[in-house]
């Protein structure tokens, strides 16, 4: 069971919902993202290209945040999430420090905190409250080790890439392009 | 709005580096003199420096205590040993450093409190026992105190997102800089020239591999990706320039060398003077590559 | 005990985790209701947490206006729930007004004070010379009560400060109007034409998400807009027109879709009126004469009318939405709307479609008196072709000196800030100050709140019951809303104070039901439902009853218009002397030194009313003015640099803007997202943040048709300092 995420950038508005969807399903409290939107604009006015892209914790495959954690806090979960045990998290920063992707953030509470792909919804069946939640339906989840999944499915058929491959975590964010 | 730069480590993650590595540098320096048995040719570094190490790393400790997030379960480093994390390897070699650096202060204490009393038998009895083990003791602090100054820097270079810590350079850099410190404290406190002569020459080298270092760090990220050279670039004209050269480089190193080389022909120099600045061009390392480092980060 | 508790308590802590959204139950009980944040009302389920309280509010996967999925601001809206700044207690002013000097009261008192005021008002000067303007959902009780108390001055600002041109177009073109949510087809068109609308950033849902199923589709998307929108981003061709030109490019689309013969020839045989004057109308207005005025390429021109006449009939000019912007409005319009008739898209599938909605019967009532008189007389012989009521026009009917037949003397202000909405704020301080009551209903402390007389909390749609949800779609459907909450606070609904008010008023026949629960079950069991199955199923669709979807192919139409057909040539605006078809008349340019200034939306946000949102201020804190780079070098200015803007009349804006420097901007304009720059102090999260471009918008430029109220004929140029600063030294 591998988890993984595509989204479309053709048909991302770059709306945020994500982001307050992810907020109010997840208490993440306010002044912290779990998950954020990147805006690229390429170009010379009239000549331009613009790129928005909905970005979370890529859930590596290599993930050098679970490496670098003195305590085992950081851990690979169900279908490779990787997820926080709070409990067992000093707050030493080193997790944040290690993500290329700077996906992490400090938990006022002191714990390090990031993105789950909603865990606890796929228990039940259900979608992350993000690709849920997003307007233009342009996110994709499921298990990419099931062929029928909506991830598998739209990645047979569509281009894609992924962030900063060269940084060799092996993300599971894909992105259509 | 997101900010782009890492803003999670302050001054207490460079200072405890710094305490580390100096700990670190007299440490060693205490060890292989014993084991070469020059222990009471070089007094100061056996005998009289590796007292102020417990309260270094105290002080040390006491930083990183202060700069976790989640401290009450700060115990948890002590509940598992995780090979592929520095932290954890800087977490349990320092359970080992702060010990020993008690120990070696406890066997040694006539050499500063010469009527020190051990009022209880059973302390007698153990600190009989480890003068007895002074030599396996050498040999596991010299080895310890190595990691010890070598892992701070590992730590920064493992996390391959920060483009600035990148680099497999920067834990011998914190090593020699560490030792550094050491022989540079070593020199302060002694009273015999011969040591302070053979301490501001161990120093001297020590330097010159610092610079060769430094050089070689700078040469690898120009000769890298567009993220290395756009980190070396921080000091190469960005907003850490001026700081890195003039007081890690000129005023930690340069002049340093320079103020001992002139010592060794003979010109009376405070010792005073050259030891501040190369502690002072220590602690601005580990600042200058902890905040720098921070605002480095992958462009896409 | 007490230590050892403590101790377990540590010992908790240190070995079990916090609760987290990962141990909340999924099951818990959820309640209806429909999104006050905009207009839209999608409706949706609120979710509260095992301690009770409301957790989050996602979509009704039956409602045709959401399909299940909220935009950002209804995601947002637990945000405007839990509030701290939220208006509390009713507030009596005790000083002059505009010093937000206020004394707290009881409802009883305020109730009293307005109604005791009202008759007042009526015996001296009569019923009609009260108004009401609303932009909330509340609204329609309180027109019921002044629509009862002999006036018929209810206005919408959305009408002449925002779609009223487009539906006069429509209206003297289709005869009928466009509607609310508009009646296009986007998730069955195969190209849109978006004119000046930026869709993606203006959070329409439901438009979005079918935007994005055309996109799945493989439909085109043109747009005409001279910023690189989102939606510009995704389209095929981007046309980036220079300002205020556009009636010229729609009139060389016109002439290319004629002379090449793309349009719909058995349509236009059929259905149209005025064909061949159209023709004549556009024969020199060729795309070489449009590249002459808007900058666009002749070529670019062409190509994209070819993709709009071969995606015909399923291609949508997009009516828009907010279409007021240089006086000639209801013109352009008009030519959006004759092309789409040229191509055949009203009223077949990926065109307009037909819409339908559910007829809610009223709680009856004794008939409501004709009142003597109307905000029309104010304006005798204008405005014949405004349908609805002119917010602007009830402003300027309040100074005496613009007109004599009808004075407003009390206005109720219902959930609409209208120093952000009515432009030339000067003119509506100076309306206010003519009034002898102002009474102002909202939930957050607005600049307008500053001026009122009464001030009246009420609670957040989270809270409360309302009416029920009646507008328009594909299938006529219904929603409930119903509170998950109690009201916080001393607030309260909108239905509760327009009874006590009625009441006091000796109106109270006509709010004769003894609880809301039981006027909305009495007029849902009219429908064939019920309120305990609305409550439980939130929406409810029914099937069409009139006519179909879409027009059958070789039906015979008739359209209410004069000639029953739709009317290329217009005889409604020619009997009034305007022109029957759109000429093209220069605007004014901006003086050197200074650009046009645009505004539009950001998806995270609702014009002013979610900018103290602690979720939504997370996403969004403050406006940036857009800056094009050359521009900005020239000029000094950095990326990220506080600056002033200030226009031709030489009003700066009261706070400083940050400047965003980006390509996406033409040089000859400045954009800015609409809704910052809050002047009232108790807004913690929205004062002082970003700069408003309602206090910029002082030259308005009036379209004679309807009454609308054009805004972008204004123009900014750039100041280092504040108008204070710049006193000082």
């Amino acid at each position: 069971m591998r988890y993984a995420m595509a989204i479309d950038t053709k048909k991302c508005v770059g709306c945020s919902d994500c982001v307050v969807a992810c907020q109010t399903e997840n208490n993440v409290p306010i002044g912290y993202c779990r998950d954020w939107v990147v805006e690229v604009t390429d170009g010379t006015y009239p000549q331009l290209e613009l790129e928005n892209r909905s970005e979370r914790c890529n859930q590596c495959n290599n993930s050098p945040c679970v490496r670098c954690c003195p305590t085992g806090a950081s851990h690979y979960s169900d279908g490779g999430i990787v997820l926080v045990t709070p409990h067992k998290c000093i707050g030493c920063g080193a997790c944040i420090a290690s993500c290329p992707y700077d996906a992490r953030y400090s938990h006022p509470e002191g714990y390090v905190d990031k993105c789950t792909f909603c865990i606890h919804r796929i228990k039940k069946g259900l979608e992350p409250a993000c690709v849920a939640a997003c307007p233009t339906k342009c996110m994709y989840f499921g298990d990419l080790d099931n062929p029928k999944s909506p991830v598998s499915e739209i990645l047979k058929v569509r281009k894609y890439k992924t962030l900063i491959p060269e940084a060799g975590t092996d993300p599971q964010l894909y992105f259509l392009i | 709005m997101i900010d782009p730069h890492l803003h999670i480590w302050h001054w207490q993650i460079p200072l405890y580096l710094f305490l580390g590595g100096l700990a670190a540098g007299i440490l060693f320096f205490a060890a292989y003199f014993t084991i070469v048995g020059k222990g009471d040719k070089y007094r100061a570094a056996v005998k009289i420096a590796p007292h102020l190490v417990p309260w270094i790393l105290i002080i040390g400790l006491v930083a990183l205590l202060l700069d976790l997030k989640h401290q009450l379960y700060f115990w948890r480093l002590y509940t598992t040993i995780r090979l592929e994390s520095p932290m954890s390897w800087g977490a349990w070699v320092l359970m080992l450093v702060t010990p020993l650096s008690f120990i070696w202060s406890a066997i040694h204490i006539q050499e500063i409190y010469p009527r020190w009393n051990w009022k209880f038998k059973f302390l007698r009895d153990l600190e009989a026992f480890f003068r007895k083990q002074k030599m396996a003791i050498a040999w596991v602090m010299g080895i310890s105190s190595i990691i010890l100054g070598v892992y701070t820097g590992i730590l920064f270079s493992a996390f391959n997102a920060r483009p600035l810590w990148n680099t497999s350079i920067l834990g011998p850099l914190f090593l020699a800089s560490g030792l550094s410190a050491g022989a540079a404290v070593i020199m302060l406190i002694s009273k015999k020239h011969k040591e302070r002569v053979m301490f501001a020459k161990i120093d001297i080298g020590i330097i010159v591999v610092e610079l060769f270092l430094i050089v070689h760090m700078f040469m690898g990220f120009l000769a890298s990706t567009q993220v290395q050279i756009d980190a070396a670039n921080l000091f190469l004209g960005g907003p850490w320039t001026a700081p890195f050269w003039i007081f890690v480089v000129i005023l930690g190193m340069v002049v340093p060398i320079i103020l001992e080389a002139l010592e060794l022909r003979k010109f009376k120099i405070p010792v005073v003077i050259p030891a501040s600045l190369v502690l002072f061009g220590s602690l601005m390392l580990r600042f200058l590559i902890a905040y720098a480092g921070q605002e480095s980060r992958w462009l896409y | 005990m007490a230590v050892s508790a403590s101790a377990l308590g540590v010992y908790k802590k240190l070995v079990h985790s916090p609760p987290q959204g990962s141990e909340l139950s999924l099951d818990t009980t959820r309640t209806p209701t429909y999104c006050e944040i905009c207009f839209w009302k999608c409706a949706g389920w609120v979710y509260k947490n095992e301690e009770g309280k409301i957790w989050k509010v996602i979509g009704n996967d039956e409602d045709q206006h959401s399909n299940g999925r909220f935009c950002p601001r209804g995601t947002g809206g637990p945000g405007m729930y839990y509030d701290e700044d939220r208006l509390k207690t009713p507030l009596i002013r005790t000083k002059e007004r505009g010093r937000q000097v206020f004394r707290e009261a009881s409802w009883d008192e305020a109730l009293d004070y307005i109604a005791e005021k009202m008759l007042g008002i009526a015996e001296e000067h009569g019923p009609e010379c009260t108004a009401l303007l609303t932009h909330g959902s509340g609204g329609t009780y309180f027109g019921d009560l002044l629509k009862a108390f002999g006036s018929g001055s209810i206005a919408a600002p959305s009408y002449a400060q925002c779609r009223g041109p487009r539906e006069v177009a429509y209206q003297t073109t289709f005869g009928e109007g466009v509607g609310s949510p508009e009646r296009i087809d986007i998730r069955d068109t195969k190209c849109l034409v978006l004119i000046g609308a930026h869709l993606g950033e203006n959070m329409h849902n439901g438009q979005v998400q079918e935007m994005s199923d055309a996109i799945d589709k493989g439909a085109s998307i043109i747009t005409v807009d001279p910023r690189f929108s989102i939606a510009a981003s995704k389209s095929k061709y981007w046309l980036p027109i220079k300002p205020a030109t556009d009636l010229a490019l729609l009139l060389s689309w016109i002439h290319v879709i004629i002379y090449e013969e793309w349009y719909d020839k058995a349509y236009v045989e059929k259905y149209t009126y005025g064909f061949e004057q159209l023709k004549a109308h556009v024969r020199n207005m060729t795309p070489e004469w449009a590249y002459g005025i808007t900058t666009l390429e002749p070529d670019l021109i062409r190509k994209s009318a070819k993709e709009m006449a071969d995606a015909a009939p399923a291609v949508i000019v997009n009516p828009g939405r907010h279409v007021t912007w240089y006086g000639d409005d209801t013109q352009r319009s008009r030519a959006m709307a004759m092309i789409n008739a040229l191509l055949g898209s009203w009223g077949n599938r990926g065109g307009f479609y037909n819409p339908e909605r559910v007829n809610v019967p009223s709680w009856p009532h004794p008939p409501f008196p004709e009142p003597k008189k109307t905000w029309k007389d104010a304006y005798p012989d204008k405005y014949k072709l405004a349908f609805e009521t002119l917010a602007s026009g009830i402003c300027d009917a309040t100074i005496p000196a613009i007109s004599e037949a009808c004075n407003f003397k009390a206005w109720i202000v219902n959930g609409t800030n209208l120093f952000k909405t009515i432009p030339d704020a000067e003119k509506v301080k100076e309306a206010i100050q003519n009034l002898e009551l102002l009474v102002v209903i909202d939930t957050m402390p607005m600049a307008i709140t500053g001026w009122a007389d009464v001030v009246l909390p009420e609670c957040t749609y989270l809270e409360r019951y309302d009416t029920i949800r009646d507008s328009p779609h594909r299938k006529p459907a219904i929603a409930l809303r119903m509170p998950a909450a109690e009201p916080m606070y001393n607030t309260k609904p909108a239905y509760w104070m327009a009874k006590e008010l009625a009441n006091r008023m000796g109106l109270g026949e006509y709010f004769s039901w003894n609880n809301i629960e039981e006027m909305l079950d009495w007029q849902l069991k009219q429908l064939g439902t019920s309120l305990e199955e609305m409550q439980r199923i939130g929406v409810k669709t029914f099937e069409r009853s009139y006519d179909d979807l879409y027009f059958q192919k070789g039906q015979e139409m008739e359209f209410y218009t004069n000639t029953g057909k739709i009317e290329l040539y217009s005889t409604a605006l020619a009997a009034e002397g305007f022109d029957p078809i759109p000429r093209y008349t220069a605007h004014e340019e901006p003086p050197p030194g200074y650009f046009r200034l645009n505004y539009g939306r950001a998806p995270s946000h609702t014009f002013g009313r979610t900018a103290n949102n602690a979720l939504l201020k997370d996403l969004m804190e403050e406006n940036t003015a857009w800056i094009n780079p050359k521009v900005a070098s020239e000029w000094g200015i950095k990326n990220g640099q506080y600056i002033w803007l200030e226009n031709q009349d030489g009003v700066r804006s009261s706070f400083p803007i940050q400047a965003r420097v980006t390509e996406r901007i033409r040089w000859d304009s400045v954009y800015m997202v609409h809704g910052f720059g809050h002047t009232n102090k108790s807004l913690s999260r929205a004062y002082g943040k970003g700069a408003s471009d309602s206090e910029l918008i002082t030259k308005v430029l009036l379209d004679p048709i309807m009454g609308g109220t054009g805004m972008r004929g204004n123009f900014v140029t750039f100041k280092f300092e504040s108008k204070e600063e710049e006193v000082e030294s």
